[in-house]
């Protein structure tokens, strides 16, 4: 145990600015929190999706996580069921077989049922585009809100994505 | 080992492969078929992957495949069908042949004579029985609007069964799919998965692509094995072009492949932890993670790496600052793990869960064809590194040392990444003391070949050996492409190793394997 703490004071609070000049992550940050509250007037939830991905979309959404960029103390929580989200966080050119249960999750969740679209395939297909396995992107199936490009996004513009989603029907 | 000790052994003509994977190949009949892989299993040989395909030009002819990997080398076999004739059934004597058969038949129609198993793997429904998209006459572009079948699942009966039904959608942020389990009280009775979920039609789309472009693809397959998957691919197409990379190409090729192995190790490593009730190893590990990836997108442009490993060598290349910065990060990363390992190590409400958890004999992994780091954490000798670094290869004068444990259970799991972290850490400083200079990528001429070759590639991805057979026409377009992931032969153990747990524990001994749903659903 003493280990542990000593790990822990150790390795002390590296949770970083976003990135630009002038403390503009302290601005953006009460920005984000403030458009929160707003729109849903309490933390946002988030459900996420994989429709499909191969899996790096996976890697850099789980990325928010860690103590870098610190989501939950933007607010921001993933959950597990749809049902307790206001988001839905979808990656993946939306294969065939995730299809049905892609709608069944939009159905279930909460209003304002906020989607966004990671990563290019998400966005348009992608490299693997539209043919008897894919739907060629998520606004195929749902209407989506903001979709953000790159292969993967960076964990940053995941963030960016999520925030202007929230944004958008203020 | 050459052709003429093949031959002898197996009483069949091989011919050796160019390139750089140490594969044979022979054209067999379906006698033959059967009893090469009958001498395959009895001398301890590991079967690797089962694709086939429809011939461009006579489409009344099929060809179905199946690559091995025994001692320091791979056969490929290629058994000429047609619809009608089939090709005779693996599975009896490789279990993990059952998906691999199924996919077959679901993909090209092409089944699998006394298998037992029928039930549809990859199409779920969503297209037409007797649309098999790796067919000709099927462009792979067709739509169609079809409902969900509902999956014949095997039903276990008795007092106080019942049935939890997980997935595709899971509760965390990871890949999809579905598991059965079949539970008395907390204990599981039978886990049966469905898997597919995420099938994208990649086999299909390769054959639109050009030798020369697949590799993006192919770095998309499961995105945490992008280094691995893109140099199995190029090894595939260099060598069905006879192109040969620079030396320093393929010690850079390593430099990567070590660097991924590590910021997958590190990122699981933690989530472990998290599945066992400790979100501090799980922050302490995604912060070191998250400074590996960092640095890899300072170096390569690309926190993953994607897109560095192209035909003909890679897109990048390391100056003096890069080795140092590496290095420091090495020195840095190597004192955290020891310090974390020790912290999991002490931690008595881990090792708890850790210990016997999942755990996977020696003989079932022997006897399902447990591979990769999960294989060696069963006592299953095997990584392409040390046993088939091609002459040409930086592992062939790196000396990879193994990392093996005997106990097949979680604790075991998690023993080899330590040990493959500080292995790596070892092969980074190495591969950057002993990397000779030179260019990194040599011209990859597709116009030159002047007749149909193939190639295939064969490297040692984090999770396990990755495979890939390519075939290509004499205009540089690829007629079949076939990428396997090992999870394909790991998955099914999974449902061996969690019976007699408790369902709470699944999400910790699914994670302890890590296994890839796109790399096995393609």
């Amino acid at each position: 145990m003493w280990q542990l703490f000593k790990q822990i004071a150790h390795v002390g609070i590296p949770t970083e600015a976003a990135p630009g000049s002038n403390d503009a992550w302290r601005t953006e940050r009460e920005q984000i929190q403030k458009e929160i509250l707003r729109v849903l007037g309490r933390a946002l939830c988030i459900r996420e999706v994989d429709a499909g991905s191969c899996n790096a979309c996976e890697l850099e959404i789980q990325a928010l996580g860690n103590p870098y960029y610190n989501i939950e103390g933007l607010g921001i929580k993933f959950v597990a069921s749809p049902r307790h989200a206001d988001m839905l966080l979808v990656t993946g050119p939306v294969t065939k077989n995730m299809e049905y249960a892609l709608r069944q999750a939009y159905d279930a969740t909460s209003h304002p049922k906020l989607v966004v679209a990671i990563g290019e395939c998400a966005c348009d297909g992608g490299i693997f585009g539209k043919s008897y396995a894919t739907c060629g992107g998520v606004s195929s199936v749902l209407p989506v809100d903001v979709a953000v490009p790159g292969c993967p996004p960076a964990p940053i513009d995941i963030l960016r994505g999520i925030l202007t989603a929230v944004s958008v029907r203020a | 080992m050459n052709s003429d000790r093949l031959l002898e052994i197996y009483s069949l003509p091989f011919e050796p492969l160019p390139g750089d994977a140490p594969v044979f190949a022979a054209d067999v009949g379906e006698e033959d078929w059967l009893r090469i892989g009958q001498t395959i299993r009895a001398e301890g040989g590991l079967l690797v992957s089962i694709w086939g395909k429809q011939e461009k030009t006579d489409i009344g002819r099929y060809s179905i495949s199946a690559a091995y990997c025994i001692d320091k080398k791979l056969l490929w076999l290629r058994l000429p069908t047609n619809e009608q004739t089939g090709y005779p059934d693996l599975s009896a004597l490789f279990p993990s042949a059952v998906r691999m058969q199924r996919a077959v038949f679901d993909l090209l129609g092409i089944p699998a004579n006394g298998a037992e198993d029928y039930r549809q793997w990859i199409n779920h429904g969503m297209w037409p029985k007797d649309y098999f998209p790796l067919r000709q006459q099927f462009s792979g572009l067709e739509s169609f609007d079809f409902e969900p079948d509902c999956y014949p699942f095997v039903l276990v009966e008795g007092d106080g069964v019942h049935e939890i039904a997980v997935g595709p959608i899971h509760a965390g942020i990871i890949e999809p799919g579905h598991f059965r389990f079949s539970i008395v009280g907390e204990k599981v009775l039978r886990l049966e998965q469905l898997l597919g979920y995420t099938h994208k039609g990649v086999d299909k789309l390769f054959t639109r692509h050009r030798v020369s472009d697949g590799y993006r693809l192919a770095g998309r397959i499961s995105g945490d094995s992008t280094v691995a998957y893109s140099w199995a691919y190029c090894m595939a197409a260099e060598a069905a072009m006879s192109c040969r990379i620079p030396p320093r190409a393929q010690w850079m090729r390593a430099l990567l492949l070590e660097r991924e192995r590590i910021g997958n190790h590190l990122g699981d490593l933690g989530a472990i932890g998290n599945d066992a009730g400790l979100a501090f190893g799980l922050s302490q590990f995604m912060l070191l993670r998250e400074e590996w990836v960092r640095l890899n997108a300072r170096l390569f442009g690309h926190r993953l790496m994607m897109d560095c490993i192209v035909p003909g060598g890679l897109t990048v290349d390391l100056d003096t600052q890069g080795i140092d910065l590496t290095l420091a990060q090495c020195k840095r990363i190597e004192v955290e793990v020891a310090t974390l390992r020790e912290i999991y190590d002490e931690h008595a409400g881990l090792q708890d869960r850790f210990i016997s958890t999942g755990r996977v004999s020696a003989e079932l992994a022997l006897e399902l064809g447990l591979c990769g780091m999960a294989g060696r954490a069963s006592s299953q000798p095997w990584d392409a590194r040390s046993h088939q670094a091609p002459p040409s290869s930086a592992y062939a004068q790196l000396d990879v040392r193994m990392a093996m444990h005997q106990d097949g259970d979680v604790a075991a799991r998690v023993h080899v990444r330590f040990e493959e972290i500080a292995e790596s850490i070892r092969l980074i400083r190495d591969i950057l003391h002993r990397m000779p200079a030179g260019p990194v990528a040599t011209p990859f001429d597709e116009n030159e070949s002047d007749s149909g070759h193939r190639g295939a590639g064969w490297v040692e991805g984090w999770r396990g050996p990755i495979f890939v057979g390519l075939e290509k026409d004499m205009n540089g377009e690829i007629v079949s492409c076939h990428c396997h992931d090992p999870s394909w032969q790991n998955w099914p153990v999974l449902q061996h190793a969690i019976l007699g747990n408790i369902v709470p524990d699944f999400p910790l001994i699914n994670k302890s394997f890590n296994l890839s749903y796109s790399g096995q659903d393609l």
